[in-house]
């Protein structure tokens, strides 16, 4: 997380200039992420392109600001799956997130649906790492540019009247059969919080300087307070950070979340347990 | 040349007449008020941005401009077939709205020295937007199709109903709540009722969402209470009969706000949304895959925190 410490002044200067290069100079791939494998997992190996872990996203992003993107991990490996990083290559800071999961994560397969900014044409990652030290990749070409520096808010009235509103909903229908344990089922939530996101990157509309990045930096989701995952998020996430996400679960307990934001303000929401 | 070309099967485009393609032609469409018609296609080096309408108003004494084409050389030309018809000054360019194909022709009539006008948040929306919008549209157009294309904010901010007179001639000028966008301004030349809509009416060409969709379907119905004669849309043709040319346009939004609304509910993610919503209109607009995605998900990004 050294990265993102000292983000917000690198973002003001140098790397914003990155954002408007024309794209036939872009680096489509290799150099960034041999760096980033590097500062991440020093010389361990990863085994690329492993079915175990899928990322699913457009080829072609209609809204380089907001690109939904779904990770899947094998219900095969996902009982022995510890933590998850998810990187874009090419974006200023790399690292959209890193989860790690708690006993609450469930045995069966996960999924996990997001929205991210593209700054230019890159790779999007997702390592997952097993309790015995594997490291397994899936990974998906975006072609999108300029989400980073993209206005937070299409509305910038509206979008101020309602930060810190923070939802977070058990999802109704999907369930998924756990196959080691028959107690335990796989549910779906989803948290989403309206906050601007500030990558860094973006105009203040008003003075036209560059807005400070402000972002969600920490997440932690429980389910009746055992740990299903927390993250350390970058700026990649997009304007009113959202994330879908399994876990196990036996019933209709309470759900807690509690996210903090590089300024160090705290927001949550929870669901009372229902039933049972 | 893509672009114009798939619109060839588009049975509303056989509509145009040959005078409407000129380049520089202008359409009288009501008296006093010219239009120059701009084409169903995204900005490119094969129609150097003139994309969006462009409109004159004539007074007595003086004329105004509403929006000026996707460079400063698209608004060099309408100044220029505009003075084939009259030498009256230029006293006001009016922007219906920040986007690029509407404000990029603006610095061509600096030396007439006019009021840029345009709704009081234009100016915050256009500058947080400015470098993008300069350098996407400087690789589309090209180099020297751009040349002269500057960033020119208005020099006045309306925030209420504000009347211009041009001499015999009054406009009204109504800012209106987020739409299309967050900084939509509507003109109604009250001589003749034209009312120019910019962007808040789109015909033939797919609407493009960059405010609330809640909020367009809202001043839809504030804007069929407007009596005029006829309207001028930001992206179709020179003239158009009011109310009837709304009815496209409700119908697509409503359609997604009516599909997104169903899938939230549903359970269904914004991937899937961006995939099946609205669908059923693919066949109705042009440049629908250019936009429609887009739309889905600023709709979705929106909806969902309902």
């Amino acid at each position: 997380m050294t990265r993102s410490r000292n983000v917000s002044a690198l973002l003001a200067g140098i790397l914003v200039a990155t954002c408007l290069l024309p794209l036939s100079s872009l680096k489509a791939e290799g150099d960034n992420w041999l760096s980033i494998r590097k500062e991440f997992f020093a010389d361990r190996p990863i085994l690329d392109q492993d079915a175990r872990v899928i990322v699913e996203a457009p080829e072609k992003a209609e809204d380089s600001a907001v690109v939904p993107v779904s990770i899947y991990i094998s219900s095969s490996v996902a009982d022995k799956v510890t933590a998850m990083h998810v990187f874009i290559d090419n974006n200023p800071m790399p690292l959209v997130g890193h989860f790690k999961f708690g006993s609450a994560a469930g045995d069966g397969g996960r999924t996990f649906s997001t929205r991210v900014r593209f700054d230019t044409f890159s790779y999007i990652r997702a390592v997952i790492e097993t309790s015995d030290g594997r490291l397994l990749m899936g990974s998906k070409f975006v072609k999108a540019a300029g989400g980073c520096s993209a206005p937070a808010f299409k509305d910038f009235a509206d979008a101020m009247a309602h930060t810190g509103e923070m939802h977070l909903k058990r999802m109704e229908k999907q369930q998924f059969a756990s196959q080691k344990r028959s107690a335990i089922v796989m549910r779906e939530a989803q948290v989403m919080l309206r906050h601007p996101n500030y990558s860094g990157m973006q105009m203040n509309e008003a003075t036209g300087t560059y807005i400070p990045a402000r972002y969600v930096r920490e997440l932690d989701v429980t389910r009746a307070g055992e740990l299903i995952f927390h993250l350390d998020a970058g700026i990649s996430l997009s304007t009113n950070p959202h994330i879908r996400f399994t876990y196990g679960s036996a019933g209709e307990e309470e759900l807690a979340a509690t996210a903090k934001d590089s300024d160090g303000e705290v927001f949550s929401a929870s669901v009372p347990a229902d039933g049972s | 040349m893509k672009a114009l070309a798939s619109l060839a099967v588009l049975p509303l485009l056989s509509r145009l007449s040959a005078a409407n393609e000129a380049s520089s032609g202008l359409t009288e469409v009501a008296s006093g008020v010219y239009v120059h018609q701009g084409r169903h296609a995204l900005a490119g080096a094969e129609n150097g941005g003139d994309i969006a309408n462009i409109t004159f108003i004539i007074g007595a004494e003086a004329v105004a401009v509403v929006d000026t084409g996707g460079s400063a050389r698209i608004g060099a030309a309408a100044r220029q077939a505009l003075k084939a018809i009259t030498d009256k000054p230029i006293r006001y360019v009016i922007n219906t709205h920040m986007h690029p194909d509407h404000v990029f022709g603006n610095a061509a009539f600096a030396d007439d020295k006019p009021d840029y006008i345009a709704h009081h948040k234009m100016a915050r929306g256009l500058s947080a937007r400015a470098e993008r919008y300069l350098a996407v549209n400087k690789a589309a157009i090209g180099d020297a199709a751009f040349e002269g294309t500057k960033i020119v904010l208005p020099t006045r901010a309306i925030s209420t109903t504000t009347e211009i007179d041009l001499g015999g001639r009054t406009l009204e000028l109504k800012p209106r709540a987020t739409a299309h966008t967050d900084n939509d301004l509507t003109i109604l030349d009250k001589t003749t009722g034209t009312l120019i809509l910019g962007d808040l009416l789109f015909s033939g060409h797919v609407p493009t969402l960059d405010g609330s969709i809640r909020g367009w379907l809202k001043l839809i119905a504030e804007l069929l209470q407007e009596k005029a004669e006829r309207v001028i849309p930001g992206h179709g043709p020179a003239s158009m009969a009011w109310p009837d040319a709304l009815t496209p346009l409700e119908r697509y939004l409503r359609t997604i706000a009516d599909d997104v609304r169903t899938m939230i509910k549903g359970g269904k993610t914004l991937a899937e949304a961006s995939k099946t919503a609205a669908q059923s209109e693919k066949n109705s607009w042009a440049l629908f895959d250019e936009y429609h995605v887009r739309n889905v998900t600023a709709a979705f990004a929106e909806l969902e925190w309902e």
